[in-house]
């Protein structure tokens, strides 16, 4: 016998009783957050940025000036994004004047440029699928287009978020989204940068992953900076 | 103070007339004075108290350390000196918790089933039935003083009672309730433990014992024997004098001149 | 169950040694009992509503028994899934037979260097020695994991593998270890340090290694949780990720994993959530540019299955990792990790260990244990711990030759003919009347004799010395006046 029908077969040979279903929906529909458009959204920006991330909030058509900006505030010599993306390509337009920039593209498989992406890209701007306000947490899809090493090797990674797509809780996410339907390659809950907390407990930032989260908050036209600007 | 939601039955709940004392193994061999002032305290508070001369020992000594048919044995002796519906009050959170919670564990499947089930769901802690039951309002007539509560691991995470004590302290008026370092940490007795493992053990009492004396309480009171055995003796041990606990039912019946 | 076991006795370890030692180590005492008040606390200030908290660990309770009712089925159907997905299953009776399979899919690519994320199971199947043996070496990535590597030594905690040292051992550490490398206690520098150490490894790495925190039968997921980014790193970088996991890890539904991810975030750390909650489901797919081509997941017994036999002791399977168990027992807290010699160690370890290892090589385990309540109050999936290590002394205590339905590894390895028949005498004067009665007369009478010695209790204590009159006598003399 295989080891596969050994274990299974041990496992069966026990006895068992029915067991309880549990209800996770429920759990979620009493404890769950309850926030207005606004709540959701500043609790969101407090708890991000209570794990020391950036959050610029921008409109629909001033994301790609204050990217800008916020690229040209950092000592970032090159910066990886997807052209060939609607989002990228608008980014691709607003950094390509910045003469000390360099802008790549994931466009050849990680193994042909591993050297490069680890030694010689300081940054990188991706797309967020989704946010969850309880805890204050990007969703991260990465596909052919915007690949998974992309926020995951450079030191400094700016997302664009449209805070339409924010979630109350990781719960709502997953089931409104319909998660179990199908799932990706590689699924990511983002939460701030990179740290640890290894050495006698004394938090530290950039551990292995960005030091730097800068998450480009795109807000719709009937709400303003102004109104989110007391979050913590 | 959240009111202790410990499932006391109902028979528990109503004041009684009359009421069976679990004395216990430990404070009948090495404590007495204690047992007898907490008959004292609630014979003064108007109950009948009855002491069946024929108890010895709830059997969590033999439980605990591996050997469930020795205190079946043992368990199964306590199991006939019951015989009226009064609640059996005990004077210890562990042992308490042992008749309560592991009885009906203990004798499940066994012929006494039921019997213990009956016996578990009237057993009540000593500090939980003069707070929930009597409502017992000391009238203080001590001087003065700070103490810090003890309160044993069995009366805290088996009975829920650990805010009884405190409570029935609160009520006094001359006395400081002080909070000691680390007061939910267990205290290293744990029966067989603090022998088996008496390195481990005495690393935990030399603690407890300290952050009581550290305090700034001038003694400490606990409703379990064998946490006021294991402290008190680390602290004679060690030549302390005049710092020591006692049993809060002791400590109740001095403070409301019930005591010499 | 059919099988059954007649007990023999064996032999034990050192615990109590490891722990007389490691409590003589004051500066160790104070790092645990400082990290540990921390993380009770940070738990605490996490779990702000007590009635959530409590109906989330019911939940938890309920889905992990749930997944465990079910588990063959769910493993057949976590195995059909990541097949489909293009991800690899292995199956692995032992510890030898695992570290086999992940040497021989290394071998296979003539890997010589495999980065590895945190994963208690490579402990304890002791992954690392094996592959160094044979010419691969690999390296651990987590922060914490991979200073007690440099150290020699094994993690202390299964959440905070180095919580043993202070900055300054580990400023000396990469003083010594690493080439060029000036001592420096900035904890922001030595964390530098290490990631840079790190970064040209995950880049070279011919394979990474991972553990697994949730392997959802549903969708096929495995789900990593992290704060440093080191086991996306792993899983992301090289060609090839071998993940690592206990049988008892399958979950039945992606839905299953929120509850059981707010409990472990929380209940580990106080964090409401970390900084990576990774869910892979296949290798790099057609048109993808990175993302390892090959996945592979072992799944390890390992003596699971013999906790799993027993529905009282299977409830030890419901853990899901968090260590809060061991932040708040306060034997854990004075001896930490390394005392107990075994990959888990603290409550968790006391009762999932003799399964792993057998009660004969872990027979102090049980007993080392107040039974202070502390552990199970806290537990996120409320495994009744202090039960299972009641159970466990009685299963330790067995005599030989006792023929038993429910066979565990070592039964009996804790008996001894002395114990035995000082519980058989305390039974004889305890459990009859007449006889306890006489017992209390002759204790109190022969109270001057009370010896100075009492096995282990008069190293910290006066002597037990009974009293002048036991209560029943008060009792009756107080009857007798009244009278």
């Amino acid at each position: 016998m295989s080891a596969r029908d050994n274990i299974l077969a041990k496992l069966r040979n026990a006895p068992r009783s029915a067991p309880v279903e549990p209800d996770v929906a429920a759990h979620f529909e009493r404890f769950g957050p309850r926030w207005n458009e606004v709540e959701a959204l500043r609790h969101w920006a407090t708890m991000m940025r209570s794990v020391k991330t950036d959050i610029v909030w921008c409109t629909e058509s001033d994301w790609p000036q204050r990217l800008a900006e916020q690229v040209k505030a950092r000592p970032i010599r090159s910066l990886l994004l997807a052209r060939q993306t609607p989002h990228g390509a608008l980014a691709h337009t607003a950094l390509e004047h910045n003469p000390l920039l360099q802008l790549k593209t994931f466009d050849r498989m990680v193994d042909d440029w591993k050297d490069e992406l680890f030694n010689d890209t300081d940054a990188a701007f991706t797309v967020v699928r989704c946010g969850i306000a309880a805890t204050g947490t990007l969703v991260l899809w990465p596909d052919a287009d915007e690949p998974r090493t992309m926020s995951l090797v450079p030191p400094t990674h700016f997302a664009l978020f449209d805070t339409r797509t924010l979630h109350a809780d990781f719960h709502t996410a997953m089931t409104s989204e319909a998660w179990p339907n199908g799932m990706p390659t590689n699924a990511l809950l983002v939460s701030g940068p990179s740290k640890t907390a290894d050495i006698q407990l004394t938090l530290a930032y950039g551990a292995h992953g960005p030091r730097d989260l800068v998450v480009l908050a795109v807000l719709p036209p009937h709400l303003s900076a102004d109104q989110l600007k007391d979050a913590a | 103070m959240q009111p202790n939601s410990a499932a006391t039955p109902a028979a528990g709940r109503v004041r009684p007339t009359d009421v069976y004392f679990f004395g216990t193994c430990l404070l009948d061999l090495f404590l007495p004075e204690a047992g007898m002032d907490a008959i004292t305290l609630l014979e003064n508070l108007g109950l009948r108290v009855h002491f069946p001369q024929a108890q010895s020992c709830c059997g969590q000594p033999a439980y605990t350390s591996g050997h469930p048919n020795e205190a079946r044995a043992v368990a199964r002796a306590q199991l006939g000196l019951f015989p009226n519906d009064w609640p059996i009050v005990v004077p210890s959170g562990s042992c308490g918790g042992m008749m309560k919670h592991h009885w009906p564990r203990l004798f499940a499947g066994e012929p006494e089933q039921a019997l213990a089930e009956a016996l578990a769901a009237r057993v009540v802690e000593l500090s939980d039935f003069l707070l929930n039951v009597l409502d017992f309002h000391p009238q203080d007539r001590g001087l003065p003083t700070r103490v810090a509560v003890h309160t044993s691991c069995g009366a805290r995470r088996e009975m829920n009672v650990h805010v009884t004590s405190w409570a029935l302290v609160d009520r006094l008026g001359n006395v400081e309730r002080v909070v000691h370092d680390h007061e939910s940490e267990c205290c290293g007795f744990g029966g067989t433990f603090s022998v088996k493992h008496a390195d481990i053990a005495g690393a935990m009492v030399t603690d407890k014992a300290a952050s009581l004396q550290h305090s700034g309480a001038l003694e400490f009171v606990t409703a379990d024997a064998g946490c006021l055995l294991n402290i008190n003796g680390k602290l004679a041990k060690d030549g302390e004098r005049v710092f020591a606990g006692k049993h809060l039912a002791t400590f109740l019946l001095e403070r409301t001149g019930g005591k010499a | 169950m059919s099988e059954q076991q007649t007990i023999t006795l064996y032999p034990s370890r050192q615990f109590k040694d490891n722990a007389r030692a490691a409590l003589k180590d004051g500066e160790l005492r104070q790092s645990l009992r400082t990290a540990m008040d921390y993380l009770m606390a940070k738990r605490l200030s996490a779990f702000s509503d007590g009635d959530e908290l409590e109906t989330l660990r019911t939940l938890g309770e309920t889905i992990r028994q749930r997944c465990l009712a079910k588990l063959p089925e769910l493993l057949e159907k976590l195995e059909a899934q990541l097949t489909a997905n293009g991800v690899q299953v292995h199956w692995a009776e032992t510890t030898e037979q695992a570290n086999e399979i992940i040497h021989g899919l290394i071998a296979r690519r003539g890997g010589t260097l495999a980065v590895k994320g945190k994963s208690m199971v490579s402990e304890e199947t002791e992954l690392n020695h094996y592959l160094e043996a044979r010419g691969v070496t690999a390296v651990e990535s987590d922060m914490g994991e991979y200073i007690v590597q440099l150290a020699g030594e094994k993690p202390t905690h299964i959440i905070m593998p180095a919580i043993h040292k202070t900055k300054a051992h580990i400023a000396q550490l990469f003083h010594d270890k690493l080439p060029d490398t000036p001592y420096t206690e900035d904890v922001d520098s030595l964390i530098r340090i290490g990631r840079n150490a790190l970064r040209d490894l995950y880049l070279k790495a011919d394979v990474g290694l991972s553990g697994v925190n949730f392997a959802v039968a549903e969708t096929g997921t495995l789900c990593l949780v992290e704060n440093e980014g080191n086991g996306r790193m792993c899983t992301t970088v090289p060609d090839m990720h071998i993940a690592i996991t206990g049988i008892e890890k399958v979950v039945e539904k992606l839905t299953d994993v929120v509850p059981l991810y707010s409990l472990l975030t929380r209940s580990a750390i106080g964090q409401p959530i970390t900084t990576y909650f990774n869910m892979i489901s296949s290798p790099r797919k057609p048109g993808e540019k990175d993302g390892p081509r090959e996945v592979h997941l072992v799944l390890l017994d390992n003596g699971r299955s013999q906790a799993y036999a027993d529905e009282q002791l299977r409830k030890t399977l419901q853990c899901i990792r968090c260590g809060a168990c061991m932040n708040h027992c306060p034997v854990y807290t004075r001896i930490g990790g390394h005392a107990y010699g075994t990959t888990y160690p603290g409550p968790i370890g006391e009762i999932i260990s003799p399964h792993m290892l057998g009660l004969e090589n872990t027979k102090d385990l049980p007993t080392a244990s107040s039974l202070c309540g502390a552990c199970g109050e806290v537990c996120p999936v409320k495994i009744p711990i202090p039960e299972m290590l009641m159970r466990l002394r009685e299963e330790e205590q067995r005599p030989a030759g006792e023929v038993v339905a429910h066979p565990l590894r070592g039964q009996g390895a804790a008996h001894t003919g002395k114990e035995a028949l000082a519980w058989r005498t305390w039974r004889g004067l305890f459990g009859q009347p007449g006889a306890y009665k006489l017992f209390g007369w002759a204790a109190t009478r022969l109270r001057g004799l009370t010896p100075p010695g009492q096995l282990g209790w008069t190293q910290n204590h006066v002597p037990l010395k009974p009293a002048a009159k036991t209560l029943h006598q008060l009792v009756r003399e107080r009857d007798a006046a009244r009278r």
